[in-house]
């Protein structure tokens, strides 16, 4: 059964039964529910909901925008949780006290006004229009709006972690003639990796599922710009429940293999 | 602990002066988006006329969203005295689904239950640059077309249907039909969720050369937005949209809000109610107030989903849902 | 030490490793991202609220619908955060603490709430507590009111929120350790002694960190709390869902007033997590001394 590391702590059983109850209660008994709803439906009947042409093309849509908003956020939370760590300079503190503005704003507001700026005539969009391309509407757009909904995801993972590496492996991989790009490839990379992870992961997932900021700007043409959860609303609409939990029960699969196998890497990365 | 003292005190100042419920009877209106303006004032005038009768003041609560996801929402147990949504077919749904209301409804108030009604006009920029007359015109190159997505709002299925009568009554076939309205679509750059994120996209986001609406919320935005900025056109044969009104039966049998509930939705069919529809740019019943108002509203030919498609059960299946035509004109490119 | 130290060591360091220009564009980099990502829609957002001057502003504000919906807002904050820092710190005590079979799971239980689509947390409930639901029927012979009530709003909010308290935890209390604790116990205290005089002041700050994210993320979140509200005018509406209305009522300045009033809610909120974060490295730094 369980093997504790420290027999004299007290409380494993209390914590971890509140913990289990809690979860049970609020995440799982509800998330079941959608399960056993799903379940009334045979495997053939699953499969026509699941292989439907707009089902798959928005399944793409979706992932692939999620995936190319985390690879985004990969590069510029690294790059913001870099400098933020390792340098002063004026705004850092206004930058770093604001990173996590995205969780707080309500994802409505955040997509008013991402699509008030990205629109054609919008004060990005103009921009974008005069170069004859359209953000606003495109799955472009779509990237856009989640990497500033799960911007902070990455940011904040690799930042503790970054501040935790000891200069003095830098200074000593340079003393030792490393140029920056090998520091970095040698060094910071494996250091850094499962802490990127985590923060790719829960970003990819977050986006997958995100509805209030991409409905504005996604334009949700059926085939082309509709995301997964606007297809589980139109599903409601239609009232076919069994429809829409069936495509919730997908994306709750997905995403949760995601995060387990990325849980599990981490352990292997950490404790080899 | 700071916590603790900051948790209790946004616990207590919330208690204290949560949402509490007023002593007067409440019943609550779940609507549409289009009409709350239309409500607001309609309440106000409603409360007058009922406590003139000696009955106790009435507070109407109001809950606007989709039509579509408010007949779920009171299906799924919203505690909704009355419904007045955007068509029939959602209302037979609380009937069908919820068993909160008999499948006879409508013949219960007069005129099938509508006791206002709209259509499907074009609106277009001042100067209508495009010169967008007819239905004909929107498949024309380089017309961009704001509609909302029929899936989710039951105004773009009156848009699609009205476009689809048109063009079978002008090509002769429901190919045909079929074929103009696929062309439409492409025409079409942004599917909004409801008919007000459409009429938001082409007034405030400047997208698109014309937007199908309702014809008060083309009129409403016309208010709204001065004006000088736009213009409606009628088109020369388009439908006639029917929003209608019920009292949900469970749901005022438990509440006993029965006989506020009726009398609420009949004093919407009286002189003033009709007047105040009117002035929410709703086509009134009433033949006396639809002369007084006749200027206002464009004259063109209607045809209705009853007579023409069979009603909402006969549309719904064949245009809407999965596998439809909606479906198909999407999938088949 | 403190942060300035620390940073001065930091600016040494990179003028040392001869990167200069590396470092002016690597920080330009991030001032640039930093502005198109996140001033920007911030910019768009005031610019719009504050269109018609500061008097729209305020009527927007004082208005009786923003005002209950400020009050419901903050009664689900209330009730949602207290719930998920008892949880957050019972999970993270179990998780960090022992070694137990099947921990992975749990903790990807734990994060599943951030990856599940809002639409999908307020369904759930709708599945099982709407009046075709699987309790929906004892519910209604019983008079209970779940969905489209305050229960709903605070049991979507909790949902939304669940992992932000013990996934600020967990990783501090793994890097604690349990050495403390452990002579705490030797010296006879009993558990709650132990848990309130060692553990407690410990991850006091990271503790008020995750609640002050968590209460953040309360404030603002639309989608799940839209699909059980039942959006009833000063009734069940929260602040976003009001935002919402207003916008779509073609009240475009209240809107983005209300959403600035959120934005303001947030940016304090934001401006105490820095506060307790900077008190958190000052401590780890004083503890990496000893």
């Amino acid at each position: 059964m369980s093997r504790r590391i420290s027999p004299v702590i007290p409380g494993f059983g209390l914590t971890l039964g509140y913990t289990l109850v809690y979860l049970s209660l609020l995440v799982l008994i509800p998330l079941g529910a959608m399960f056993v709803h799903a379940a009334q439906l045979s495997w053939d009947q699953i499969w026509n909901i699941v292989s439907a042409p707009r089902v798959v093309a928005a399944l793409k849509l979706s992932f692939s925008t999620a995936l190319c908003a985390a690879v985004l956020n990969g590069v510029i939370g690294t790059l913001l949780a870099w400098v933020l760590v390792r340098y002063t300079f004026p705004g850092r503190r206004l930058i770093d006290a604001m990173i996590d503005l995205p969780f707080a704003l309500p994802t409505a507001v955040a997509g008013i006004a991402l699509t008030a700026l990205y629109a054609p005539a919008g004060l990005v969009g103009q921009f974008a229009t005069a170069l004859g391309f359209k953000i606003a509407y495109t799955p472009l757009g779509i990237t856009l709006a989640l990497t500033f909904v799960t911007l902070p995801f990455v940011v904040r993972t690799i930042q503790p972690v970054l501040a935790d590496i000891p200069r003095e492996v830098e200074e000593a991989a340079a003393c030792l003639g490393a140029k920056p790009f090998q520091i970095f490839r040698h060094v910071l990379v494996p250091a850094l990796l499962p802490a990127w992870l985590t923060g790719f992961a829960l970003a990819f997932a977050r986006g997958v599922g995100e509805y209030g900021s991409v409905i504005f700007i996604a334009g949700n043409m059926p085939m082309k710009t509709e995301i997964l959860p606007l297809l589980i609303m139109v599903k409601l609409d239609q009232y076919d429940y069994h429809g829409a939990t069936t495509i919730g029960v997908l994306m709750l699969v997905v995403s949760f293999i995601l995060l387990l196998l990325i849980n599990l890497l981490q352990r292997r990365i950490e404790r080899p | 602990m700071s916590i603790r003292r900051f948790a209790l005190a946004a616990l207590a100042s919330a208690l204290i002066a949560g949402p509490t419920a007023a002593a007067s009877t409440e019943i609550l209106n779940v609507s549409y988006d289009p009409t709350r303006e239309l409500y607001q004032e309609y309440n106000a005038a409603f409360n007058k006329h009922w406590t003139a009768q000696g009955k106790e003041a009435v507070t109407v609560q109001q809950s606007h969203g989709g039509s579509g996801k408010q007949a779920r929402a009171v299906i799924d147990g919203l505690k909704a005295d009355v419904v007045t949504l955007a068509l029939a077919g959602d209302i037979d749904e609380l009937n069908k689904l919820g068993k909160l209301i008999p499948a006879d409804w409508q013949s219960r108030l007069p005129q099938s239950s509508t006791p206002y009604t709209s259509t499907i006009v074009f609106l277009v920029r001042k100067g209508n640059p495009k010169g967008i007359k007819d239905w004909g015109d929107l498949t024309k190159e380089g017309v961009e077309v704001i509609t909302p997505n029929p899936k989710t709002s039951g105004g773009a299925r009156w848009n699609f249907l009205a476009a689809w009568a048109w063009a079978k009554q002008t090509y002769g076939s429901d190919a045909k039909a079929q074929e103009y309205v696929k062309n439409l679509y492409q025409h079409v750059p942004v599917l909004d969720t409801g008919a007000r994120g459409s009429t938001i996209t082409f007034v405030n986001n400047q997208i698109g050369d014309v937007l199908l609406a309702w014809e008060n919320e083309a009129f409403l935005a016309l208010k709204e937005q001065g004006g000088d900025q736009f213009e409606i056109v009628a088109p020369r044969l388009s439908i006639l949209a029917e929003p209608p009104v019920a009292v949900v039966d469970k749901n005022v049998d438990k509440k006993g809000t029965r006989e506020v509930a009726t009398a609420y939705l009949q004093y919407l069919y009286s002189d003033e109610g009709q007047r105040i529809a009117a002035k929410h740019f709703y086509r009134p019943r009433d033949g006396k107030v639809a002369a007084e108002f006749a200027k206002q509203f464009p004259q063109l030919k209607l045809v209705t989903i009853d007579k023409d498609f069979g009603g909402w059960k006969e549309a719904q299946p064949k245009f809407f849902n999965d596998g439809g035509v909606f479906d198909q004109i999407y999938q088949a490119q | 030490m403190t942060t300035t130290t620390l940073s001065a060591s930091a600016a040494a360091n990179a003028a040392r490793r001869g990167s200069a220009a590396g470092r002016i564009a690597l920080i330009t980099g991030a001032w640039l991202t930093f502005a198109l990502f996140l001033l920007l829609p911030l910019y768009v957002v005031l610019s719009e609220a504050l269109k018609l001057g500061f008097g729209t502003f305020f009527t927007a504000l004082v208005e009786p619908d923003a005002i209950s919906a400020l009050k419901l807002t903050l009664l689900a904050v209330g009730i949602s955060v207290p719930l998920n820092l008892v949880f957050g710190v019972a999970a993270a005590w179990c998780v960090s603490k022992y070694e137990f079979r099947g921990k992975s799971i749990l903790v990807t239980l734990i994060d599943l709430p951030f990856s599940v689509s809002p639409v999908i947390a307020g369904l759930i409930y709708v599945l099982l507590f709407g009046a075709q639901g699987f309790f929906g029927e004892w519910l209604q012979e019983r008079d209970i009111q779940i969905i489209f009530a305050l229960p709903g709003i605070v049991l979507a909010t909790v949902f939304v929120t669940v992992p932000f308290v013990a996934r600020e935890l967990i990783p501090l209390m793994q890097e604690q350790g349990t050495q403390e604790e452990e002579a705490a116990r030797l010296l006879g205290a009993n558990g709650w002694q132990m848990f309130w005089h060692v553990t407690l002041p410990n991850i006091k700050w990271g503790l008020i960190y995750g609640v002050v994210l968590c209460a953040a993320r309360a404030m603002g979140e639309f989608g799940a709390v839209s699909v059980v509200s039942g959006h009833i005018r000063g009734y069940t509406n929260t602040l976003p869902l009001h935002v919402e209305i207003l916008y779509n009522e073609y009240n475009h300045v209240a809107a983005f007033s209300v959403a600035s009033l959120l934005l303001a809610l947030a940016l304090v909120i934001l401006l105490l997590k820095q506060w307790s974060e900077a008190r958190l490295s000052r401590l780890k730094s004083a503890g990496d001394e000893e």
